[in-house]
This record gives structure tokens, C-alpha cells and sequence, in this order.
């Protein structure tokens, strides 16, 4: 399966900017589906991006953030070329990683 | 005083029949089918409407209508949330059926760039042809089971395929055919009838109102409102297909929608294609 997650990573300058975006339900738990019955909650937990083995982004997320959740931020430091490792954790303990290039 | 009164009515009866009977061709003439006309017309009234519009930005609905929407979607195409949609439709249309053939084998050019044909008038079925119809048309013929119309696999084929026909103009045809033409015509007749509690027809909202808001949407206008088919719409955290759109039209005005791809539907496509026909292709679209 191809990956959950989609990144780009610019460096200008003596910063880095992060786009980044996953596939996930984000299932809040509050929501029936068309029979009516609870749809159980779903959501990502953690997001880490780390850079050089140094996490630069961390983000506790809860049920509140939307499907398919979009994240953008920057960062001092970053190359062109260094690897951008993003990771994902959810509370049905899946999880997906993803290493990009900085361009 | 009251014989004058009534000679007076008899005689403004008789100037009304004189009036019907002596009813000019020409009438007639305006009544009969002129799709070219049409099409002039329609974008002559866009483009007076928003004299600052630049034509081929129709395409982008509301942004075109609304400066500060206009930058958050152009922020929001720098990652655009139909990403995941497009790697899935390329996937399916590459993806053997269990008789080895491909959905992209029932298509020109293996579907690559011909958006903008679509959709068109069939001589053989005698029918409207949608590319959402052609697409399950082709998997049924391959003894697969069709795709629902609305969203999902629908909406990720017809994304990809509208992706890869980015910049080519909409060039719907209307052959010489009195079956195509009384197409066009009952989807025309569809448009601009009113229907619901609230008592709209399509073009209430999308020629009469584009660039107001209804609620916190901005409307969009009609002209080049299809070249953005299919849509990730933020409101339904999802991709929606031009069938989900009409049918979502006519629930929005409590109304009660067709099934997808009914014929009406599919006249209605045909009609609002063709009159935005010389706008270029620019599905997937991101909306609200």
C-alpha cells in the first residue's frame, strides 16, 4: 500500500519548510454512521517529523483534528538533501513512517 | 359608464386575439434549438456580469469570485487535498480486471487527457455518455461490478482522468442528430426549472446569484462550473463526482434528488458542458 503520508520540505535560507499531509480517518468516537450505531473513535495520537535523529515537531493531536489532517511549520537548521523522517502513532496502535529529502 | 368599461375589455380581449393569431414566425424561430446561440449568449452574460473576471478563471468557482478565498486556495493548491485521490485513480485505471483487461483499455488514449470530450452524444445507445457512465459502463462490459457514482473509486478515476486533461478546453459536440439536440434541450429545460420546498431551479443560485453567499458559502457561477469535476469538497472531508454534486444540488434545495446518471442528469451535464465549452479542463478542484 502506498504510503499514508505526504511531505515536502523546502530549505531557503537557515530554515526549512515543512507541508505535510496524511491519510487518516480521524474518527472522533461522537459521530452514527447510516445505521446508527457509534462509529468508534480513530484518531492519531502523536506526530513526530525528525530531523538528523532530533525530533523538530511534535504534536499531540486528539479527536478534534479533521480527517486527513494537513500540518505546515518551519524550522531553524535544514539542508538540502537531509532526510525528514515523519511518523504518525494512533490509539489502535497503527502507525506509519515516512523518510523525504529536503529540497 | 359600465358598457364603456365593458366594450373597453371586450375590445383589449380582441387586440390579445388578434395578437395570437397573428403570432410572427419569428417566435417559433427563437423557440427552436440553437445551441451555438446559446453558448454565445451564456458567456456573453458571465462575462458582463464580471467584467473582471478574466474568462478562462470561471474554472475556479467561487475563487474567481472572491479575492481572500482566491489566496487560501491558492496556498491550499500547494498541497492540495485531492493528492491521495489522484494516486488511487491512476491505480485503478492501471489495475487488471479478473479477465486481464484494464480500465484504462476502454478509453482512447488509455484515458490519458480526454476529459474534455466528455461528455458526448452516443448515436448507437441514442444517449448521453458521461465519462462517470462510460466508467462504469466499461467495468459492467468487463463483468465487474460497478463503481458507486458519488465518491470514492468514482471520484479517484475521474480526478485522475480530469488531471491529465489540465489546460485542454472543454470541446462537447452536439451532432446533427434531433436526439441529441432534444438532449440538449431537456437538459436546458432542467436547469432552468424550479424545484423544491424552496422552489430553485440550478440556475437561481449558479447564473442569477454567482459570487453572493449563501450562508457562509460563496456561490459559484455555472459557466466553466463542470471543467472542476470531480471535487475533494471540505464540507464532505471527501471527493464528490458531478453526480454527487447534481444530487446534492437538489437535496440542498429540498428537493428530491434523481438517482445518479439519470437521464435527466446526464442531459443536464451535456447541456452545462456544452456551454462552457472553450474553458479549459481544471478537475480535481478543492472547494469549500
Amino acid at each position: 500500500m502506498a504510503s499514508t503520508i505526504r511531505v515536502r520540505a523546502t530549505a531557503s535560507g537557515d530554515s526549512t519548510e515543512v507541508q505535510a499531509l496524511i491519510q487518516h480517518p480521524m474518527d472522533s468516537g461522537f459521530v452514527k454512521n447510516a445505521k446508527g450505531e457509534l462509529i468508534p473513535p480513530h484518531y492519531i495520537q502523536q506526530v513526530t517529523i525528525e530531523h538528523g535523529g532530533k525530533p523538530v515537531f511534535v504534536a499531540d493531536w486528539g479527536p478534534a483534528v479533521s480527517k486527513d489532517p494537513y500540518l505546515k511549520f518551519a524550522f531553524k537548521g535544514g539542508k538540502k538533501g537531509d532526510d525528514l523522517k515523519v511518523s504518525w502513532t494512533d490509539n489502535k496502535g497503527a502507525s506509519d513512517t515516512l523518510t523525504a529529502k529536503i529540497q | 359608464m359600465t358598457m364603456r368599461r365593458l366594450s373597453g375589455v371586450a375590445l383589449a380581449g380582441l387586440a390579445i386575439a388578434v395578437t395570437l393569431f397573428a403570432a410572427p414566425p419569428a417566435a417559433t424561430a427563437a423557440d427552436t434549438p440553437n445551441p451555438p446561440a446559446d453558448l454565445k449568449a451564456f458567456q456573453k452574460y458571465f462575462k458582463d456580469k464580471f467584467p473582471k473576471v478574466k474568462f478562462e478563471d470561471f474554472v475556479n468557482g467561487p475563487y474567481s469570485m472572491d479575492e481572500g478565498l482566491y489566496k487560501q486556495w491558492k496556498e491550499k493548491e500547494e498541497f492540495p487535498p485531492y493528492e491521495f485521490a489522484l494516486d488511487l485513480g491512476k491505480e485503478l485505471m492501471a489495475k487488471p480486471f479478473k479477465n486481464g483487461k484494464t480500465l484504462a483499455d476502454c478509453f482512447p488514449n488509455k484515458g490519458i487527457g480526454i476529459r474534455q470530450d466528455y461528455p458526448h452524444f452516443d448515436a448507437k445507445q441514442g444517449k448521453v455518455i458521461t465519462l462517470e457512465l462510460a466508467v462504469n459502463q466499461c467495468r459492467e462490459a468487463n463483468g465487474e461490478e460497478p463503481y458507486s457514482y458519488t465518491k470514492d473509486e468514482m471520484a479517484a478515476v475521474t480526478a485522475y482522468m480530469a488531471f491529465t486533461s489540465r489546460g485542454k478546453v472543454f470541446d462537447v459536440k452536439i451532432p446533427d442528430d434531433p436526439r441529441a439536440l432534444a438532449a440538449y434541450e431537456n437538459g436546458k429545460r432542467y436547469f432552468y426549472t424550479r424545484r423544491g420546498q424552496l422552489n430553485f431551479s440550478c440556475a437561481t443560485c449558479h447564473v442569477q446569484s454567482p459570487g453572493e453567499r449563501i450562508r457562509a458559502e460563496v456561490l459559484a457561477p455555472a459557466l466553466g462550473i463542470l471543467n472542476a469535476m470531480p471535487i475533494y469538497r471540505s464540507e464532505w472531508s471527501g471527493m464528490g463526482t458531478t453526480s454527487r454534486r447534481f444530487t446534492s444540488c437538489n437535496s440542498q434545495v429540498r428537493g428530491v434528488p434523481l438517482k445518479p446518471q439519470d437521464e435527466e442528469y446526464r442531459d443536464l451535464e451535456y447541456y452545462l458542458s456544452y456551454v462552457s465549452n472553450g474553458l479549459p479542463i481544471s478537475g480535481p478542484g478543492a472547494r469549500p
